[in-house]
């Protein structure tokens, strides 16, 4: 523990801010507010500003615990279980794709990496022309993006990139591939590159930082470690959530339960958990639409190994990306992918590289010579990206998303360009994440190698950590179950305020995509029920 | 011996079902709160017996050091595996239900002894085998293994040195 840096979270518990730990509840308990918020991360803690500073009584209810700079070691043996959903070991329901989602106040806001774009236009047009979103373009949502770049400090990233970063614009440089700098939502960063759990320094304007500290300061009430259950409803009214408090350890029931009730309630769960919250509720869902639809940018990962040190685990973790390979096919053909650097970290790369014994070691010990590169492919613009479907398995949502041929060819395109701009970049030797690659040390052999690798199920590594959709917001009730305003179409007291609403992924990391679009959806909510323009948070 | 391995592992549906009655039996034999991860007996011991499979090459060559390595990497596994969702925890029960169980030892992996009397090459022909199984319950049994040992392992400072990792800025860990 240090005492060098201030804890705002650790102040604000001081001034009196109103926080339920779940956990420590000794008996059943029923609370009221204007509005209940469910979940505080970038839609929930965005949408919990916007309502407190418009005089409204929030209720924001998490299922991850309060922690605080002083909690974040740096340490992933910590970190994994305290910060992620399900340990950060959550997967597809054939294990198929390993997703990290946060779960902690804030969010994925706390643990993410930073990387802040905006919508795509290709994205938002799409959108218009495929899903009748017709006020969703550039310059209508300019104004939330700028409001929301502002509050969050996104900016351009003052220090070079880390070699990890470096290697991947030094590559495609090489090739004649644009690649572009990454903004970031940091005051005062150290460069440390420990983004993924949680920053120490208090540099990372997550949720925890910001939005959700001006909530409480303005009267908002927070209760951690509460999982929501159901919606009980009415006819066309949500009249309470029921939350089961969990114990300190964040996963069993501690059998103390919340009745929450509110004029209204906004579902920010999260896309997963989100759609799995209605579904528990039987929400109304004529056209059989919720929780399907739900995107991942599913990723490819190719380790290049370089005569120099990278040291991939210092430094800003994602500066350099490379738009290259979403333009030079349509939109709507096969699929195109986002490349970037991921931050690597003993736990992170032993776990997703293949293989077992001497043969993993001997990478391992390569650990400061290894430069990491992700694939990120933009799913959902085609009719064979369907997305896939959030189920119930024993109450809990589960996202089944088959991989299908359709998505194999991008992988392998994935693969290849990744290699190809490792080799041209120095690398000595590049290894794909594939079960039956081997570190390949030329370009020529590795294009012949990985043009043959079988791309299937367990095969080829895929991760996510990038969850959008299922609950499509659509411009008809055909086409999503919440109309354009983020209300939920046949329920008077419900709104989605998430990445759940994405009716397609976004074809980049999504945290400012959130973030504005839930700042249009949560004015325009608090000008509805106060009748008067809903504020402006600044920073 | 491969060969008589490698039939019983084209048991297919017979193992599927195995795996299930394996973790269905061990669960019976359970104390009651069957809901969290319990880890004892022969379970621990196919722990014991895996853990070093898959750290071979990376884990320290002096004997009382590597025993405590694998020690504490069992261990990590173990509170790894307690944090995860009860639903989870049951899958994970499961699959350590099936290696506890003799029987489904024999026709699933192969192992004809006791884990603690099988060789490392033994056990690590078997995850070779489940790695690249035809059947996805086997594969994923693999990914499952392959995670918790290497994740239990990185996780600790005592592997760092070996791969060059100088760890986090101390100030601040």
């Amino acid at each position: 523990m240090n005492d060098f840096i201030p804890d705002p979270i650790k102040q604000g518990i001081a001034r009196g801010w109103r926080i339920i730990d779940g956990a420590a509840l000794d008996a059943d308990r029923t609370l009221e507010a204007d509005v209940v918020i469910v979940g505080s991360g970038a839609g929930g803690g965005v949408t919990a500003e916007i309502l407190a500073l418009a005089g409204l009584n929030v209720l924001i209810v998490e299922e991850g615990a309060l922690r605080s700079s002083q909690d974040f070691k740096m340490r992933e043996a910590e970190a994994y279980p305290s910060l992620y959903q399900e340990s950060a070991a959550r997967q597809t329901l054939d294990k198929g794709v390993k997703i990290l989602q946060g779960r902690t106040v804030g969010g994925s806001t706390t643990v993410n990496w930073t990387s802040s774009f905006r919508t795509p236009p290709s994205t938002l047009a799409y959108w218009r022309s495929h899903f009748g979103l017709a006020g969703f373009d550039e310059r209508a949502m300019a104004p939330w993006f700028e409001t929301m770049e502002a509050r969050l400090q996104i900016g351009d990233w003052q220090a070079a990139p880390n070699e990890n970063n470096a290697l991947l614009k030094r590559g495609a440089d090489k090739l004649g591939i644009p690649s572009g700098l990454i903004r970031r939502n940091v005051k005062g960063c150290w460069n440390l590159g420990y983004c993924g759990m949680g920053c120490p320094t208090n540099a990372k304007q997550s949720m925890l930082l910001t939005t959700i500290p001006s909530a409480l300061d303005h009267g908002a009430t927070l209760v951690t470690r509460a999982r929501a259950e159901r919606f009980e409803i009415k006819g066309e009214h949500v009249e309470e959530l029921l939350c089961t408090a969990l114990q300190a350890d964040g996963v069993a029931p501690s059998g103390r339960v919340l009745r929450l009730r509110a004029r209204h309630f906004v579902v920010a769960g999260g896309a997963i958990n989100s759609p799995a919250l209605l579904l528990r509720s039987n929400a109304p869902d004529p056209n059989r639409l919720l929780g399907k639809r739900t995107f991942l940018h599913p990723t490819l990962i190719s380790a290049g190994i370089f005569p120099q040190r990278v040291d991939a685990y210092a430094g800003a973790p994602q500066t350099v990306y490379s738009d290259h390979f979403l333009h030079i096919t349509p939109i709507d053909g096969p699929l195109g992918y986002k490349l970037e650097a991921p931050p690597l970290h003993p736990v992170l790369l032993s776990t997703t590289m293949n293989g077992f014994g001497a043969d993993h070691a001997a990478m391992m010990r390569q650990f400061p010579h290894i430069a990491g590169m992700l694939a990120l492919l933009r799913d959902g613009f085609h009719d064979e990206s369907p997305g896939g479907a959030v189920l119930l398995k024993d109450g809990a949502g589960v996202l089944d998303y088959p991989l299908n041929d359709f998505l194999w060819d991008g992988a392998r395109r994935a693969l290849l360009s990744m290699a190809e701009i490792q080799f041209a970049a120095g690398a000595s030797a590049v290894r794909p994440a594939h079960e039956t690659a081997r570190a390949y040390t030329s370009w020529a052999e590795a294009k012949r190698e990985i043009t043959a690798l079988p791309q299937a199920l367990h095969m080829t590594r895929v991760a996510s950590a990038h969850v959008m959709g299922g609950c499509t917001m659509a411009g008809d009730e055909a086409r999503g179950v919440v109309d354009p305003d983020g209300r939920y179409r046949n329920l008077a007291n419900l709104s989605v305020h998430d990445g759940s609403l994405f009716p397609t992924s976004i074809g980049a990391n999504p945290q400012l995509s959130i973030y504005g679009l839930s700042a249009r959806l949560a004015s325009g909510l608090a000008q509805d029920i106060t009748g008067q323009p809903a504020p402006r948070p600044g920073a | 011996m491969e060969t008589n391995r490698r039939s019983f592992l084209k048991a297919g549906v017979v193992g599927a079902l195995v795996l299930a009655a394996g973790g269905g039996i061990y669960r019976a034999t359970q104390a009651p709160n069957p809901q969290r991860f319990v880890l004892d007996g022969e379970a621990r011991a196919a722990l014991g017996a895996i853990v070093p499979a898959i750290l071979a090459g990376a884990l320290p060559a002096q004997a009382a050091e590597r025993k405590a390595a694998i020690a504490a990497t069992v261990a990590g596994v173990h509170t790894a595996i307690s944090n995860l969702p009860l639903a989870v925890q049951k899958e994970v029960q499961d699959l350590f239900g099936l290696l506890a169980f003799a029987p489904a030892r024999r026709l699933l992996t192969g192992v004809a002894t006791s884990w603690a009397e099988a060789g490392e090459s033994e056990v690590a022909a078997f995850l070779q085998d489940w790695r690249m199984h035809r059947l996805a319950l086997l594969r994923t049994a693999y990914g499952a293994l392959h995670d918790l040992a290497l994740g239990a392992w990185y996780a600790q400072p005592a592997s760092w040195n070996a791969i060059g990792y100088p760890g986090p800025m101390k100030e601040l860990s």
